[in-house]
């Protein structure tokens, strides 16, 4: 076994505990005492299952709580209560709502594809899952600190877009495939920008590994990389379809897009695997930018760590609630021509900075940031400027006019007027 | 390499979130721009203007508030001035400023549904929605201290209103002006200025006025187009002549015209009803029963009364035989005949903007159906 990945981690407190023998575990000796010779796999495998039973059952009670919280916060924002009902503070609510999506009848369309349309949800839950075995929640409590982790990351939320191709593929319903194909090109234009974003914290952070980010983290990166926050908060916010990227589920429009012929268990898995994903969005952002568990010293790591998941959830829930859906095209616009330049802009800017002070000490981060501040202002300014919507030129007409215009008797052509015989055909030929 | 594409089919509703009620369309995509767009509607028809032929007179008021369920004052108020007109019926003056107090008021509040559906068809989760549904809480509460009711009021009567306002009818109006106007403030300062909002309905779903004229659209539509046509002020009803106002137009015809005409006339009503209360009399608020029974036989003949209803120019059209029932009745609804131009304004466009286009028309199934 790695030496190194064995120290400190979640992994030898829970072995240390199985072995039996602390002492022999505090000289790193991994050899179990408990245990008779030749059995540690034994040890390493229930160290495995208590992780994951610990992990899995911890994420789900947070999304738990996390709807719960949510909704309360719903309730503020729109000036009402919320849920108050069942349990202190409507705090069981959400309990409920688990109890009753299990009970519903799990229908499957007739026309679905069964293996996939079955296997969709697994495919959404898994990758959600192992997003938080990077993640250090505190001080050794991380399963493995992948020296590839953001890479890592990267790649695991991809996966959220197959699971939704697949559901809305097998599910055999035209919303579903409007909502998938949003989901991918959602996917393919915000990667791009997420990816560069995390860049310029790499390059000062001189590792992928996100435990040597956070270490690297004197000043937090978002007082260093305030651009890079930008671009990586938005772009997962439109990775995750959140609003005001939430186009593909987009209640409005799709109903609920690809979810529209799931019920039961595999509705809420694609519900737990949201929720999951808000959740783990949010630690990788304080991971990455909020320098983690990093704080003042009574306090526990793990308090800071939580204080700061709370906040970026709670702004991922007020931009959910106040901002309307911006439309497709406008989304990739925002995609390709804001958030691109706005990361290239970065990296050129903390590629400089990384060669001026190659090592940077926490004073020379700090006048990072005073260089970096100023930059990001003026460029978001400039790119607001230029993606912006122009105001109307003209909008109150003339009431001393002598007269408002009138119909005439040569009618535009209008399909309100004459209806043509070759659409109405067209439309029932379309349908099949 | 040419990809080979096919326009696919959507069926849209009548179980849809957005549709503002029971309407279903069939919708032609060719990715995510519409081809094709035909809508089926009538799923919401109950039949009201053969009902009205076994109703009296005055039964008939419960009959329109009905029709378009979030403005019943306007409907009252158009259907009592065709009666009116049909029999000859002379208004007491307190009735005719008491009604027109009733309808500025519904039509702020089915101002305010308006804008609210429509950025929740932009698809904010609900926020901005609840805080216009706020509002329109307490004029719904001015109009229970009024009649009773809230939502289906038939507060009007032929030659005025049933019942006289109560005394805590007047400072609580006051107070629910205020609030109106900060809450029209305050949609204001978070939706007109939203970047969002305005780049999402800056420039879609633009209709040239002649085609609105010709479409015979009405209503903030067409006035949202530039057009002056207002008929309060072309063809002043009730008391709207001794009221000044300012007719708020807008040039782009667009959905974020529609939506700018409306807020801006939601602040004018607030002045017309302050106007209201200044010149309101003493007296009766209807005709004494000698006057007006409660049976009317209007003489046999026709007549039609059009007030601006909030959606556009709602009339009443009522043939009588000299009986206590109508022989006939017809409503020129607004909503429906606004919605004749849903495809000229769809085709083309984008899926995303497709409910959004929908919900600027302001449009009301219970009134589109009947």
């Amino acid at each position: 076994m790695n030496q190194a990945f064995l120290d400190n981690s979640l992994w030898r407190n829970i072995y240390c505990v199985l072995a039996g023998d602390s002492a022999q575990c505090a000289a790193r000796d991994y050899s179990p005492g408990m245990l008779p010779g030749g059995m540690e796999w034994l040890a390493f495998l229930l160290a495995a299952a208590a992780i994951v039973g610990l992990f899995v059952n911890g994420v789900l009670g947070g999304v738990i709580v996390l709807i719960w919280g949510e909704r309360r916060l719903f309730g503020r924002f729109q000036s009402r209560t919320g849920p108050n009902r069942w349990g202190p503070w409507g705090t069981l609510t959400s309990v409920a709502d688990a109890i009753k999506t299990m009970f519903k009848e799990d229908l499957v369309p007739a026309e679905a594809d069964r293996i996939l349309f079955n296997l969709a949800p697994i495919l959404i839950a898994a990758p959600a899952l192992m997003v938080f075995s990077v993640i250090p929640f505190g001080v050794g409590t991380y399963v493995a600190d992948l020296n590839v982790g953001v890479l890592f990351i990267m790649a695991i939320t991809s996966l959220t877009t197959l699971a939704v191709l697949t559901a809305s593929w097998s599910s055999a319903n035209r919303i579903a495939i409007l909502s998938a194909l949003r989901s991918v090109a959602l996917l393919i234009s915000y990667e791009i920008p997420m990816a560069l974003a995390v860049v310029g914290v790499i390059m000062l952070a001189g590792s992928m590994s996100l435990g040597e980010i956070i270490q690297a983290q004197g000043v937090p990166f978002i007082l260093v990389q305030p651009l890079g926050f930008f671009v990586f908060f938005l772009a997962a916010m439109a990775e995750m379809a959140r609003a005001p990227f939430d186009l593909t589920e987009a209640e409005s429009e799709l109903a609920a897009g690809y979810l529209n012929d799931y019920a039961s268990m595999k509705f809420g898995l694609f519900f737990l695997a949201e929720f999951m994903a808000e959740i783990s969005t949010s630690a990788i952002i304080t991971t990455l930018f909020l320098s983690g568990w990093r704080g003042f010293d009574p306090i526990p790591s793990h308090f800071w760590f939580g204080a700061k998941l709370i906040a970026v959830l709670f702004v991922i829930i007020w931009f959910r609630m106040t901002l309307p859906r911006l439309r497709i095209d406008q989304v990739l616009k925002f995609a390709w021509k804001g958030l691109f330049e706005l990361t290239m802009i970065n990296i050129v800017v903390t590629a400089i900075l990384i060669f001026i002070w190659p090592q940077p000490t926490t004073a020379q981060l700090w006048y990072m940031a005073a260089v970096n501040w100023p930059v990001a202002i003026v460029s978001i300014w400039a790119v607001s400027k230029l993606l912006g919507t122009p105001a109307y030129e003209q909008t109150q007409p003339d009431l001393n006019a002598p007269t408002y215009p009138v119909g005439s008797e040569d009618i535009p052509a209008s399909s309100a007027y004459v209806p043509e015989v070759k659409t109405q055909t067209s439309l029932q030929e379309g349908g099949d | 390499m040419a990809i080979k594409t096919q326009p696919v089919t959507v069926n849209l509703g009548p179980q849809h979130p957005s549709t503002h009620g029971v309407f279903r369309m069939r919708v032609m995509f060719d990715g995510e721009e519409i081809v094709d767009v035909e809508p089926v509607f009538g799923y919401l028809h109950r039949g009201s203007e053969k009902l009205a032929e076994e109703r009296t007179y005055t039964q008939i008021v419960t009959l329109t508030d009905r029709m378009d369920y979030v403005s019943s004052m306007l409907n009252n108020q158009a259907y009592i001035l065709a009666v009116e007109k049909l029999a000859g019926i002379e208004p007491s003056p307190r009735g005719v400023w008491l009604r027109m107090i009733a309808a500025e008021l519904q039509r702020i509040a089915s101002h305010l549904v308006a804008t609210g559906f429509l950025i929740q068809d932009l698809g904010a989760l609900g926020t901005p929605l609840i805080y216009a549904m706020r509002e329109r809480e307490g004029i719904l509460d001015l109009f229970e201290m009024l009649c009773g009711a809230r939502i289906t009021n038939s507060y009007l009567r032929p030659g005025g209103v049933f019942m006289d306002a109560p005394d805590e009818f007047w400072p609580a109006l006051d107070r629910g002006l205020d609030d109106i106007v900060r809450t029209i403030d305050e949609l204001e300062t978070y939706l007109s200025g939203n970047e969002i909002i305005f780049s999402r309905t800056k420039g879609t779903a633009v209709l040239p006025p002649e085609l609105l004229i010709n479409a015979s659209i009405t209503g903030p539509m067409l006035r949202a187009s530039g057009v002056d046509w207002d008929l309060r002020h072309r063809a002043p009803y009730d008391y709207y002549d001794k009221i000044s106002f300012e007719r708020k137009l807008h040039t782009a015809s667009d959905n974020y015209a529609r939506y700018w005409v409306r807020i801006q006339e939601s602040r004018e009503s607030v002045k017309i009803i302050k106007q209201c209360i200044e010149q309101i009399e003493p007296g009766s608020v209807r005709p004494s029963f000698d006057d007006v029974p409660r049976l009317i036989r209007p003489p046999v003949g026709d007549a039609y009364a059009a007030i601006e209803g909030s959606k556009g120019e709602l009339g009443f059209y009522l043939v009588s035989d000299g009986g206590i029932a109508p022989y006939r009745m017809h409503v020129r609804a607004s909503s429906l005949i606004n919605l004749t131009l849903l495809r000229d304004m769809l085709i083309g466009g984008q899926f995303g903007d497709l409910f959004v286009t929908f919900g600027s028309i302001d449009l009301n199934m219970g009134e589109v159906d009947r």
